[in-house]
């Protein structure tokens, strides 16, 4: 499980272009749920996500994973507990290496790396299976180098690569926005596919609310670096876009106005 | 072009083969440019050198140079990783700090190895001239180089680190300590390099200050031509490519000198390289635009 206790993430400080990305930003995700995270541009979704991950230091706050204190450790450190899908399907795999050299890394996520052979014949039946399940054909094409595939392609090997090895928590950063519509949607059907197969806990952003209320079982909104809305359950379950739209309107309209009345 | 000039040639070509290799860590692996290699050459070759004039044992001396190369990279990967120093001028801070620190090694700007044994006076069977055994000593020690990078760079940590090199951010969070990895890696391809100093002294005739100036030119030389000549992403055949680059690149050089008609000397070997590699960077765009784009 994911314990985030008023985080606070200062860009620029002390400069005209100050930003408050994270204005003591409280969540927890127990073991097994499933969460997406919504919110506008610059609602700090994206910030929240990379210091989970630990891309960005927080300036004050504290990060817990499965009870352990995470804040201060660096990416690598931290990825025994964390596997992470990025936006970009390029950032996700190294075009240099084969399918197989990618999933063999993602196989050894957080472990010891030794002088044993990275790609092992025994390996190999594994990863098949697993890139049968894709239905894209990749179960024969092992030894391609991954720069060779197309997005939708390598977002799903991501994926596949996220759930090799157990972790705590599964970060998701608006994973399908860069792919078309279709792909999109195959990417989103799997991601809901393996989350179930594998029951991770799960932290999806994404800017899509229709995505936001389709897959997961929890729905937060972040707005100015805070968790303004947080539903799940019936109430989440009768949801729809217009309903969250509603909501989304209300606390932008409450904030404006408590803005308002402290600058006036 | 005699047989002699030409085992000439192979010999200075594998010995330049090892720097080849350790520049294409760098370069192509871990995407670091580093002219550190300028450095750790002499380096190389003045440790190994300095050690053999004073008795020590040419096995010995030539292993020391192998880890003084390996220091020096380490020290440039450490400048760039934990001080957060540009990559390239890292290296070539390092370069400029090993020009004092080869003249302090060697006390003085050459080291002669003339009468004192080599490992190749060592290792040279009595029924085999010099300029015979030497090569194929070379051959030996280059094709050992080879398939322990092979070996290495199919393990679990030499995967990691060329994953480091070709999508950081991706290896970190695959538990990759990238920074050690770039620090590791430059001490590898830096060793390669010392270890080929250290021969190339020996095969010379001693170490002298002058002899690392533009070793990075030739070794990315080597490693362009070989890529074009074997162009795969193969790392097996990738490694293969850069020996073959560094042998034929030396054959051009020897030509290009020894070919009377031409008109070129000794003097012009820097000049002959600068167009010999821009021809090489060239040929890949010429090819697109005669065949067509790929």
């Amino acid at each position: 499980m994911l314990s985030a206790r008023d985080l606070k993430i200062t860009f620029n400080p002390g400069t005209p272009i100050e930003t408050r990305a994270l204005r003591g930003l409280s969540l927890d995700i127990p073991a097994g749920q499933f969460v997406t995270v919504i919110g506008s541009n610059g609602a700090g979704k994206s910030t929240f996500l990379n210091a989970v991950s630990g891309d960005l230091p927080v300036d004050s706050g504290r990060i817990e994973i499965d009870g352990a204190d995470m804040t201060r450790q660096a990416v690598w450190a931290r990825a025994a507990k964390v596997a992470r899908v990025f936006q970009d399907p390029m950032a996700g795999t190294c075009e240099d290496l084969t399918i197989e050299e990618n999933m063999a890394l993602a196989q050894m996520r957080g472990a010891r790396r030794g002088y044993g052979r990275a790609v092992k014949a025994s390996m190999r039946d594994g990863f098949r299976e697993r890139l049968a399940t894709l239905g894209l054909g990749l179960e024969n094409r092992l030894s391609d180098r991954i720069g060779l595939l197309s997005g939708g392609q390598r977002q799903a090997v991501s994926l596949l690569m996220a759930a090799l090895q157990p972790s705590r928590i599964l970060l998701l950063d608006e994973h399908t926005a860069a792919l078309d519509p279709r792909t999109a949607d195959f990417v989103l059907q799997l991601t809901a596919r393996i989350v179930a197969e594998n029951r991770l806990t799960t932290m999806m952003v994404t800017h899509s609310m229709r995505q936001a209320l389709d897959v997961g079982d929890r729905t937060v909104m972040l707005h100015q670096g805070q968790v303004v809305l947080d539903v799940s359950g019936d109430e989440r379950k009768g949801m729809d876009v217009p309903d969250l739209l509603a909501m989304f309107e209300r606390v932008r309209g409450e904030k404006l106005s408590d803005d308002a009345l402290l600058l006036g | 072009m005699s047989l002699f000039s030409l085992l000439g040639a192979l010999e200075i070509g594998l010995i330049f083969s090892l720097v080849a290799l350790g520049v294409f860590i760098s370069f192509r692996l871990l995407r670091f440019p580093d002219l550190t290699v300028d450095g750790s050459f002499p380096l190389g070759g003045a440790v190994c050198a300095t050690l053999i004039a004073s008795g020590t044992d040419p096995f010995l001396a030539t292993i020391a140079a192998t880890f003084a190369g390996a220091a020096a990279g380490l020290v440039t990967g450490w400048l760039n990783v934990k001080l957060r120093i540009m990559d390239l001028l890292a290296s070539i801070l390092m370069m400029i700090a090993l020009y004092s620190v080869n003249l302090r090694v060697m006390g003085k700007p050459n080291v002669p190895l003339i009468t004192e044994p080599t490992v190749f006076t060592i290792l040279q069977p009595g029924w085999l001239s010099d300029y015979v055994a030497r090569p194929l000593i070379l051959v030996v020690i280059v094709i050992v180089a080879k398939l322990l990078l092979d070996w290495f760079f199919a393990t679990q940590t030499g995967l990691a680190m060329r994953a480091t090199g070709s999508n950081g951010r991706m290896a970190r969070a695959q538990g990759v300590h990238t920074g050690r990895m770039i620090m590791g890696g430059m001490a590898l391809s830096n060793a390669l390099v010392g270890l080929a100093g250290a021969l190339f002294a020996q095969t010379q005739g001693g170490s002298d200050i002058s002899m690392g100036i533009g070793t990075i030119v030739i070794g990315l030389a080597a490693v362009i031509v070989g890529e074009s000549i074997l162009p795969s992403r193969k790392l097996v055949l990738a490694t293969l490519a850069v020996i073959i680059g560094a042998i034929v690149y030396r054959f051009f050089i020897a030509l290009a000198l020894n070919s009377d008609f031409i008109g070129l000397k000794a003097q012009d070997l820097n000049l002959v390289t600068a167009v010999l590699v821009t021809i090489a960077l060239v040929i890949p765009m010429l090819k697109r635009r005669v065949f067509g784009k790929k």
